[in-house]
């Protein structure tokens, strides 16, 4: 590595303050950075500390979303052989395909969030932050395979610009930028993001016939498919394995489990949110089985934390320590409400039968008050010490 | 009455370089040095000139707003050098060291047997007030407060740090004395508290006078400060004052002879140090003479006076604090490492498992000076709540402090906290928040508010 390290010192100069590109020293930084972990030593306090950095973090979330990503591709293909009424179609033929499909949205989702944070970073002369790492791959998870590129581009400038850069960058933002980036397709080319057309890969914009449907299995639920006639097409199996249609990352809900997992034993995401969100979506699904009137009503607890995207949300969107509740007891409450808004929204959102979005972005905005009552209490309870003694 | 703690958050750092069990003399240290630096809360007043001759126990320098308060020389010899900072600020006094000690004389007595007062007029005067501190604030103890109680932390559980079992073993009766002067000093309950784990030496549990707890847990359990805050938390306006069992050995000793004897045990530990072991040595001892012949290798080192989680980086010519019993020499960092974020990591410490180091959880590691990143805001949360076993939230608290909300720091806790109750929170912060320098931001501000 010698040689790497040579020619990054040679061209060093340029970038130090009173170079000629003294303006793109962020640039230079984060490039520096991302291939050497700085030698910086401690100067004060203690003298030793952890080897987990956010780079790390952020790595191993990304890592913990591979199987959801390449699941996705193969779904993707999967279901758009399905579609074509191809029943016969090798593993590697979906997965290829998918690649093809998924790609070019993973490396533009890339390519334009970190073109904006380095702008950003360049302007304010910030050093670069590694948050998006991992919004950069949740985004594209997070859309259906047959969204145009350009509005993942479009999307993606605006989760970074207004759902982060604007609050002063990672750890600042209120709202989850990746599902700001989801929530404004949702509302601003709404025909892209939901209906029956746009789940399956080359069938909106091909104008062939769908050989089988276009839905979602939340979309024929929510078009009053008999509830037997629903849970023969769509098994409780195939909901957890993920062979349904749907946006790209969030079908398998197995997927999830084992990005999950990592992230639990990793000690990365908090297990209290994960947990408490599932716990929530089962509650608000009995519930609405007590009175099942219609078929989304119908459908059991558990079937509902693997249709759409519940269990992804769960496990990627909801655990973001940014924008969840900071305390162990608010994560607690912070969940189980995201959980439950979530199939609550999901059942009675006459526009689109989805609701972790909006529940997550709900939950996001409602947490530090959630954290406030949680200090309150911790506040009153060392007061009260003191009364009690005077 | 005894109470017993049980603590579950909190990590015991396992480092190489554990101080072998075996007690020896160390050189006749050349100089030593008084650092007015460390004794927060005072304003140093001079007494001495460059070139003044002073017995161990002369005055060396007061509290410029409370002169009863007198730091005294530890040893015999002559003052060489008095060194200052910006705007003249007082950071060092060197003594060069007789070969020959002689003492200023104190008066012997038994503690038990005078007043409140003449307790702490003799140790007012021979200059081993200094080692009583109070909380809040982690400061020299004001001698015309009453605390509510004095706490003694019998053991340390910080990486490396000494045995006070092993320390303190056989001198029972010098550490009752002491402890007699000490419960002298409150109306309160003096509280002394062992290791649950293990059966803690008789010096400790033959103690009179004192209420003694039992304490189980990982490190901060030995944190006096996490002590309190399970046994008597600290309110708005309470005091209570802490000393450590080797300055209660002092203290004795001083009752006892009449003499200020500053000797010390110090335990030399890390992986830098040929034989880890413990010496007998003097308060203020110059790392060079204490070290002759230990280290490994002296430039690549990190000389700390204390711990690797709170300890000051002194160099191998610095000298030791004069609240330190232990000096850590460990490895310098400062290399950068190619994708390090993305290598797998078996020898990287983490409190997480995101470096596959998980694998060999017992291993004892050979940790270096390096940051291992960079400086970001707060993004994790959760963290310092698995290391830090008290009722307060700490990112909270920190950040009532950055933006230097006083009320909001009362309310959140701030008296019952002192820097090295957060060192953990410091170790495993993954966006590499100094936070032990704020936290100690935060309580100079809310003690200029009170005064």
């Amino acid at each position: 590595m010698k040689p790497l390290r040579n020619i990054l010192n040679s061209i060093k100069p340029h970038f130090e303050k009173g170079g000629k590109l003294e303006k793109f020293w962020p640039v230079y930084d984060g490039f520096e950075t991302f291939l050497f972990v700085p030698g910086h030593t401690t100067h004060s306090g203690a003298h030793i500390r952890d080897g987990i950095d956010l780079k790390r973090v952020m790595i191993t979330v990304v890592f913990a979303m591979i199987p959801a990503l390449i699941f996705g591709m193969w779904n993707t293909g999967y279901q758009h052989y399905l579609a074509q009424g191809i029943t016969d179609s090798t593993h590697m033929q979906n997965f290829l395909f998918g690649l093809v499909k998924v790609m070019p949205i993973v490396v533009i989702s890339y390519a334009v969030g970190l073109g904006v944070e380095f702008l950003f970073c360049i302007i304010k002369k910030h050093t670069i932050n590694e948050g998006f790492l991992v919004s950069g791959m949740l985004i594209p998870l997070a859309l259906p395979a047959d969204i145009p590129l350009w509005m993942v581009a479009v999307a993606t400038v605006f989760a970074v610009v207004i759902g982060k850069e604007v609050f002063g960058g990672t750890g600042m933002n209120i709202l989850n930028v990746a599902l700001t980036a989801r929530a404004f397709l949702f509302f601003a080319y709404p025909t892209m993001m939901s209906g029956n057309s746009v789940w399956h890969a080359d069938t909106a914009f091909s104008g062939k016939v769908d050989a089988v449907t276009g839905a979602t299995a939340l979309g024929d639920a929510a078009s009053k498919m008999p509830i037997e006639e629903f849970t023969s097409k769509y098994s409780t199996l195939d909901s957890f394995i993920g062979t349904i249609p749907g946006s790209i990352g969030e079908t398998s809900t197995l997927a999830c489990l084992i990005g999950a997992a990592i992230l639990l034993y990793a000690g990365v995401a908090s297990w209290r949110v994960m947990l408490s969100v599932f716990a929530g979506g089962y509650v608000m699904g009995v519930i609405f089985n007590l009175f099942g009137v219609n078929t989304l009503m119908q459908i059991s607890p558990l079937q509902h934390l693997f249709l759409g995207g519940f269990a992804f949300g769960a496990v990627f969107m909801a655990t973001d320590p940014v924008t969840a509740a900071q305390t162990n007891t608010g994560k607690y409450i912070y969940g189980f409400f995201a959980g439950f808004f979530a199939i609550l929204i999901r059942v009675f959102n006459p526009a689109y039968p989805e609701g972790v979005m909006m529940a997550i972005l709900f939950m996001n905005v409602m947490a530090p008050l959630i954290d406030h009552y949680v200090i309150q209490a911790n506040i009153s309870r060392r007061l009260k010490r003191v009364n009690i003694k005077a | 009455m005894s109470n017993q703690v049980k603590i579950k958050k909190g990590i015991d750092l396992k480092l190489k370089g554990t101080p072998e069990k075996v007690l020896a003399t160390a050189h006749q240290p050349s100089s030593v040095s008084l650092k007015p630096t460390e004794f927060l809360g005072v304003t140093p007043k001079l007494v001495v000139k460059q070139g003044d001759k002073v017995k161990a126990g002369s005055p060396v320098f007061t509290d410029k707003h409370n002169e009863r308060i007198t730091f005294t020389s530890p040893v015999s010899g002559e003052i060489i050098e008095i060194k200052r900072g910006e705007k003249r600020k007082l950071l060092e006094i060197i003594i060069k060291t007789d070969t020959e000690m002689v003492y200023e004389n104190f008066s012997v007595s038994d503690p038990k047997t005078i007043s409140r007062e003449q307790v702490i007029d003799a140790l007012l005067k021979s200059g081993v007030w200094p080692f009583m501190k109070q909380r809040p604030f982690d400061i020299v103890a004001n001698p015309t407060d009453l605390p509510k109680a004095i706490f003694i932390s019998s053991f340390d559980s910080a990486p490396l740090a000494p045995d006070n079992d092993f320390v303190l073993h056989g001198q029972g009766d010098v550490f009752q004395t002491g402890l007699d002067a000490i419960c002298k000093l409150t109306e309160g309950k003096v509280h002394l508290n062992v290791r649950g784990d293990e059966k803690p030496t008789g010096v400790f549990t033959n103690s009179k006078g004192v209420q003694i707890n039992k304490i189980y847990g990982p490190h901060p359990a030995g944190n006096v400060g996490v002590q309190i805050h399970h046994i008597a938390p600290i309110n708005k306006g309470e005091v209570v004052w802490t000393i450590k069992p080797q300055d209660i050995l002092t203290i004795g000793r001083l009752f006892k002879t009449g003499k200020y004897d500053a000797s010390r045990i110090v335990a030399v530990s890390g992986a830098c140090v040929k034989t880890p072991k413990y010496f007998k040595t003097i308060q203020g001892v110059k790392l060079s003479d204490l070290l002759k012949d230990n280290c490994k290798s002296e430039d690549a080192a990190r000389f700390i006076s204390g711990n690797v989680l709170t300890g000051s980086n002194v160099g191998l010519e610095g000298y030791l604090g004069f609240y330190d019993y232990q000096v850590t020499l460990i490895p310098e960092g400062g290399n950068d490492e190619f994708f390090g974020w993305l290598a797998p990591g078996f020898n990287k410490f983490s409190l997480s498992r995101t470096f596959f180091s998980w694998l060999t959880p017992s291993k004892e590691y050979n940790l270096n000076t390096n940051l291992n990143g960079e400086a970001r805001a707060f993004v994790m949360s959760g963290e310092y709540e698995k290391v830090f076993p008290m009722d307060v939230y700490p990112v909270h608290l920190l950040k009532s402090i950055l933006i230097e909300d006083v009320e909001a720091m009362e309310k959140l806790g701030i008296y019952e906290v002192a820097p090295e109750d957060f060192a953990l929170c410091e170790v495993v912060c993954t966006s590499k928040i100094p936070v032990q320098s704020i936290v100690r931001k935060g309580l100079d501000v809310v003690k200029k508010e009170c005064s």
